[in-house]
């Protein structure tokens, strides 16, 4: 077990300064306290009923000594709090900037380059990283917390947060705000790349993190994508209706769409499902499914649908 | 009802009077505290046994006894009816009516029939949600927007009730300003007031300045959902976080109301228990005040990650630091209070220096979460959970069980099994702390809060935690049997068992109707322990 | 010294001067959590008006400063007649205690009346609380506040009932001078409601 996530952002190491600062004080203090307590709880023990006790009724001096000096503490626990607050609050003016979009369930991020992704934040190592965050429907809060870094999205407004990667692997994301029924589902990761990696990932080609799955058969591949992709946020396994339509026997059924007209769930209705959901929604449920056109390949839904056929 | 015909020389127990409606319609002090105190009991058992639940959930990573829907549901039942049923009308609502009258020296309170009326209003209110259970919110009990506007769960009637409830804390909050200012015995200046007193006041004055300001709030979001009002809709040109700072602006006062009624009790059981005068009377009196004052101003404490300004959150961070120190210092003084005291071990005792220890964490922990940077990281998470559960149950619910236990003769007029008390305590202590200091680290690693699922690595310590519930609610068991018992075939109590000098121990157990025979007339405070005559 | 002195005064254990400043503390304190009941809707006036300075302008003159104009005479007749009945009694003069209890009661229906009239005319231009947040602001304050005024209603009624039938005397009318608060609020309430939502800008 570790007691604190892995450093792996330029402000994480600064806020874990004044994590260990007020817990060594907070234990300085809990230990003289509990330590006394006990003392005189035992050594003040009533040995006779009719014993004699002092009239004491107080001490001014104490008062004034266990009052300034805590407060002298505490403000330095302030300045402390505050000064590395002002940082995390301050992005440099060469940060890459990245569109965040937090919805009923999942993450989407926007990147300067047009490109798109769902539930993956692709960053660089080493580089700073603003992003620019908005919700449509609820509260949600972005949280990494390798990065220690957490800002509520707010519809109506953007807001933002900021951070440069040190480490490179893969840190969670998960939504902080409580949003409703998926809001435990709102998974993301963070990708941290080397600068290499990252201009590979940037070009368009899907390299590091299809290494290794390219061998899987396709209804494995399916099952891992519709967790990576968040399509497990909406759309049950067990029949259970969510935002979507669970996929428990779905394929080879007939559904029927909001105009009242039915059709059948086949290869064709899932693909363009994925690629272009508002074309054919079934009826009772909303249309916000976003898209996952430029998000995943062919061979990803293609992966999916042959997932989707197993699913009884 | 009220009588002036009762001879004086005939001790009738205020018990004495039987049948339901004699209480119901009864609007003395002392049996309304009693209502009050069976109603919070009974409302606190049924909000645990949610938590117990929602903690037998959270025993695997994956949903498998409840869905996410119902998980949801759980929470926001637990923490509503927790807050609003039990813990912010608790202390004040059933001891307080119980022990003001009795010590400062009056017959009864100020508005005896408006006592009633407040008593009532209080179960209309726990009615009002009953109903709204047919189709129960998944809120959460802080009810922000826009989630709460728009969800397809039964908001408007929850939070109606808890619109009928606070006012119920506001009646009784002004009913006992108006007696502690007006109904004091001759000589009982206010230097001479038990501390328990002067807790009651402060928290009074919080009950009466703060409930209004939560019941605008919530009338806002059922004109929302209702009528279409879109104060808290961007869409409108509302604001979701004007909501969150409507309803921190009385949630932050409010926990204050559920803590400062449980230091007054703590306030008077050491000094008894030790057989010393409290240290530093003064210095707890006044920091009562000052932390009630205080309250009012540090709400966006709990909006750190909202989107309020960096100036803001400065300001209010600082001023969280500052409500600190009056709440520091009343540590201190408890401590010092041992000093060469004569101390007893009575159950109450027990509760009242668990209490000490664990409002100690509860109360440190607090400081992680008011420093800006690290906020950050803790908001939302486990942490907060954990330090909130360690001033609500480590504070206030030792508060209320040390009460039940070291005022249980004067109330009931019978004496518990005190071994069996001190089996349950140790139940409860170490159940409280297996359940929540493991959530500490899991908050620090990241778990956040009102998961239904969680990811695997957190479920070492998310197990742990839920035995620990088990062990706490064997203590809870335990304790609730024994004091039930006690009712049925304890022995009678004497009139001051444990030889404290507060007015309410110079009465009979159960005092009679009226308490004193003849109004007292008070010559000093209530804690000369140790005087020499 | 130690008042063993328990008189019988309406089933209360206090002898009357406690139960008279007990009573008057009760409602100042009562009507210090309505300012902060209200001072919700005040605040929210307050932030949303700085934020949509020209949406208060252009729609507040929607409002019918006439009718508001006299409601706000009635309410300030109303709050003058009051006081002048809790001065009667405490002069002992129980009848013209009751007309002008009768005539404060009759000013806050005239109230109400106009207020019918008021929002008839709003629904008919198909204006109601959420058609914007003026409009909510405008809706919930004065409802809020009628809702107040329904509630000094009921209070005088009874007090007027009581007043017919010998009830108060010179030597005991805390009930009147405690209900007056409470519609002196009401009426104040009004005074800052009408200049704020009608005459701005």
């Amino acid at each position: 077990m570790t007691w604190i996530p892995e450093v792996a952002s330029n402000l994480a190491s600064k806020v874990d300064g004044v994590l260990l600062l007020i817990t060594l004080l907070s234990l300085v203090f809990f230990i003289l306290i509990t330590v006394v307590l006990v003392y005189f709880a035992i050594k003040y023990r009533r040995k006779r009923e009719d014993e004699e006790t002092p009239y004491i009724t107080g001490s001014e001096p104490l008062e004034i000594i266990w009052t300034v000096i805590p407060s002298i503490l505490l403000i330095v626990l302030f300045v402390y709090g505050y000064v590395v607050f002002k940082d995390m609050r301050t992005p440099p003016k060469d940060s890459v900037e990245i569109t965040v979009q937090g919805k009923q369930w999942l993450w989407t991020f926007d990147y300067y380059n047009g490109k798109k992704t769902i539930n993956e934040l692709y960053v660089q190592y080493n580089r700073p990283v603003r992003l620019v965050m908005e919700a449509p429907d609820v509260l949600h809060s972005f949280f990494v917390p390798a990065f220690r870094v957490k800002q509520d999205l707010v519809p109506g407004r953007y807001t933002q947060l900021w951070f440069t990667p040190t480490k490179i692997g893969t840190f969670d994301i998960f939504c902080a705000e409580y949003c409703g029924t998926g809001h435990s589902a709102m998974l993301g990761k963070v990708i941290v790349l080397s600068p290499e990696a990252y201009e590979i990932w940037e070009k368009g080609v899907k390299a590091d993190e299809d290494a290794g799955v390219a061998s899987l058969p396709p209804a494995e591949l399916g099952a891992k994508i519709y967790k990576e992709k968040g399509c497990n946020a909406c759309h049950s396994l067990d029949g259970s209706t969510l935002v979507g339509p669970s996929f428990k026997g779905i394929f080879g059924h007939t559904v029927e769409l909001q105009d009242g007209s039915k059709v059948d769930v086949d290869e064709n209705y899932i693909r363009e499902s994925i690629l272009e959901p508002q074309a054919q929604v079934v009826k009772g449920f909303a249309p916000v499914m976003p898209s996952f056109k430029g998000i995943l390949s062919d061979e990803d839904v293609t992966a999916l649908v042959a997932y989707i056929k197993t699913l009884k | 009802m009220a009588n002036h015909t009762i001879a004086h020389d005939v001790y009738v127990p205020f018990l004495e009077k039987k049948g339901i409606w004699s209480w119901l319609l009864s609007t003395d002090h002392k049996r309304i505290g009693i209502m009050y105190l069976i109603s919070i009991s009974f409302f606190f058992l049924v909000a645990g046994v949610f938590a117990l639940m929602l903690r037998y959930e959270l025993l695997t990573p994956v949903s498998d006894f409840v869905q996410p829907h119902t998980y949801n549901v759980l929470f926001t039942l637990h923490g509503s009816i927790m807050v609003f049923f039990f813990i912010v009308p608790g202390l004040a609502a059933s001891f307080g009516n119980f022990l003001i009258p009795l010590m400062i020296g009056a017959p009864d309170v100020a508005f005896p029939k408006l006592n009633l009326g407040s008593y009532w209003i209080y179960l209309l209110g726990t009615l009002i949600v009953l109903i709204a259970l047919a189709k129960p919110a998944d809120t959460g009990w802080t009810f922000y927007t826009p989630y709460s506007a728009t969800t397809d769960t039964d908001v408007v009637l929850i939070t109606l009730g808890v619109f009928v409830l606070g006012f119920s804390s506001i009646l009784t909050g002004l009913n006992f300003i108006v007696t502690i200012h007006k109904m004091r015995a001759p000589g009982m200046t206010w230097h001479r007031l038990p501390l328990f007193i002067w807790a009651s006041y402060a928290t009074s004055v919080l009950q009466l300045l703060a409930t209004p300001v939560v019941g605008i709030t919530l009338l806002l979001l059922i004109t929302e959902r209702t009528l279409g009002v879109g104060f808290f809709d961007p869409a409108k040109g509302g604001d979701p976080v004007l909501f969150q700072n409507f309803f921190w602006f009385y949630s932050h006062p409010a926990v204050y109301i559920m803590i400062i009624p449980a230091m007054g009790v703590i306030s008077e059981i050491i000094p008894v228990f030790a057989r010393k005068p409290i240290f530093g009377y003064k210095a707890i009196a006044y920091s009562s005040l000052g932390i009630a004052f205080i309250s009012f101003l540090v709400w966006a404490h709990h909006m750190f990650t909202s989107g309020i300004s960096d100036i803001a959150a400065t300001i209010f961070s600082f001023l969280t630091f500052l409500v600190a120190i009056p709440t520091a210092i009343k540590v201190f003084n408890w401590t010092a209070t041992l000093y060469k005291g004569s101390i007893h071990l009575h159950s109450a005792m027990l509760y009242a220096l668990a209490f000490v220890f664990l409002f100690t964490i509860g109360g440190l922990t607090g400081l992680f979460l008011g420093a800006l940077a690290a906020d950050i990281h803790l908001h939302d998470t486990y942490f907060v959970v954990a330090h909130m559960h360690y001033v609500m149950i480590g504070g206030t619910v030792m508060g209320f069980f040390g009460a039940l236990h070291f005022w249980y003769p004067k109330w009931f007029g019978r004496m518990f099994n005190e071994t069996v008390a001190k089996i349950a305590w140790l139940f409860i202590f170490i159940g409280f702390n297996v359940t929540f200091f493991p959530q500490f680290f899991l908050g620090v690693q990241g778990m956040p809060r009102r998961y239904a699922t969680y990811p695997a690595e957190f479920e070492s310590l998310m197990a742990l935690s839920t035995y620990g519930s088990w062990i706490l609610g064997a203590g809870i068991f335990i304790m609730t049997v024994n004091l039930i018992a006690g009712l049925i075939n304890g022995e009678k109590a004497p009139q001051n068992p444990y030889g404290s000098l507060s007015l309410e121990w110079q009465v009979p157990s159960p005092p009679p109707l009226e308490n004193f025979e003849e109004i007292p007339h008070v010559t000093d405070w209530s804690y000369g322990y140790g005087k020499k005559k | 010294m130690g008042d063993a002195s328990v008189e019988h005064s309406h089933g209360h254990h206090m002898d009357p001067a406690v139960e008279y400043s007990s009573s008057k503390l009760g409602m100042w304190l009562f009507l210090g959590t309505e300012i902060l009941l209200f001072g919700g809707l005040f605040a929210a006036y307050a932030i949303f008006r700085a934020k949509y300075p020209e949406m208060f302008f252009e729609q507040h003159v929607e409002l019918n400063k006439k009718m508001g104009a006299v409601n706000t005479c009635i309410l300030i007749f109303s709050s003058l007649t009051m006081a002048m009945g809790v001065s009667a009694i405490q002069r002992g003069k129980q009848k013209a205690t009751a007309i002008l209890l009768l005539i404060t009661i009759l000013c806050g229906l005239g109230f109400g009346v106009v207020k019918y009239f008021e929002y008839s005319a709003k629904f008919h231009h198909h204006i109601y609380p959420d058609t914007s947040i003026f409009f909510s602001l405008y809706f919930l304050m004065t409802g809020l506040h009628m809702l107040h005024v329904f509630i000094g209603l009921a209070i005088l009624g009874v007090l007027f009932a009581l007043t017919i039938k010998g009830k108060f005397t010179a030597k005991y009318n805390t009930p009147v001078e405690v209900g007056g608060l409470y519609w002196h609020l009401v009426d104040l309430i009004w005074i800052y409601l009408f200049p704020l939502l009608y005459l701005i800008g």
